[in-house]
């Protein structure tokens, strides 16, 4: 039953966020490129101004698995980096805390180009 | 009738003006399901990583290259972008969204090759989420350097 519960507030909370970039989309100009750096961007902000953390808390992977998650890894990284190492804590945590990821993007992407010929657009 | 000019704004109000709330709902729906499928993905290789007694700082790390595994795996076979079309948002603002917008241009440009081609393109959409985004954790970093030194 808890295990429903996580699933279900993941599921809520990552659809709603999803629909606020879908509202985006719809109603503004704003490209594709332009919504995804708002979005990581105001996970870092969100992080700083000690908001984004309770949403975390809440629903697991339906905060994190977004792309303003990946914001919230990075702003927590500097955050804790500047605890441990003062001052330059600020340039190391962002990228260390998100290393796995943005090195998995980079090599599978690159694996992915190496091996698949482009496809028509759907 | 007016004489305006044909601006993208404009454009853009006569497709709004045009478009049915049925279907303008309908890819809030979109969005919101496949979005929230995708998170529960994630929240079930989360407790996955957890039976396998991944640490706090692994756990994360192993969910996020999961996801970013099936985005950009999804991207290779063309599978992605179809789902993209449907989803729109739903599939782009999640990990597996960030996945897509650096596999895809780089399968695109292959044909400009494996350095300018390949290893260029793959920072066409994540180089400005990363210079930002980096950015951003920096100014965060230091300005609460700077509050902690105010306070204590």
């Amino acid at each position: 039953m808890d295990t429903l519960w996580l699933f279900v507030k993941a599921f809520v909370v990552g659809g709603l966020i999803c629909d606020v970039g879908q509202l985006l989309i719809m109603r503004t100009k704003l490209t594709n490129a332009r919504i995804l750096v708002l979005f990581v961007v105001s996970g870092v902000l969100l992080t700083a101004l000690g908001l984004y953390k309770p949403l975390v808390d809440f629903a697991g992977a339906g905060a994190t698995v977004p792309l303003t998650g990946f914001g919230y890894s990075l702003a927590m990284g500097a955050i804790e980096a500047v605890n441990r190492y003062g001052f330059w804590g600020a340039f190391v945590g962002g990228i260390s805390r998100t290393a796995a990821g943005i090195t998995a993007a980079i090599v599978f992407g690159l694996v992915n180009a190496l091996v698949f010929k482009p496809h028509a657009k759907p | 009738m007016s004489r305006q000019p044909f601006t993208p704004d404009r454009y853009r109000e006569l497709v709004a003006s045009h478009t049915p709330p049925s279907r303008q709902l309908r890819g809030y729906l979109r969005a919101f399901w496949v979005g929230g499928t995708i998170c529960v993905l994630g929240q079930a290789l989360t407790l996955w990583a957890e039976k396998l007694n991944l640490g706090e700082i692994t756990a994360p790390m192993f969910t996020t290259s999961a996801l970013i595994f099936l985005g950009t795996t999804l991207t290779g076979i063309g599978v992605y972008d179809r789902i993209g079309k449907y989803a729109g948002a739903g599939s782009a603002i999640p990990v597996t969204g960030f996945a897509n917008s650096v596999a895809a241009p780089a399968i695109e440009f292959q044909r400009e090759g494996a350095v300018m081609g390949v290893g260029a393109r793959l920072f066409t959409l994540a180089g400005p989420v990363l210079a930002y985004g980096i950015a951003s954790s920096v100014l965060v970093g230091i300005a609460y350097w700077l509050a902690r030194g105010w306070v204590l």
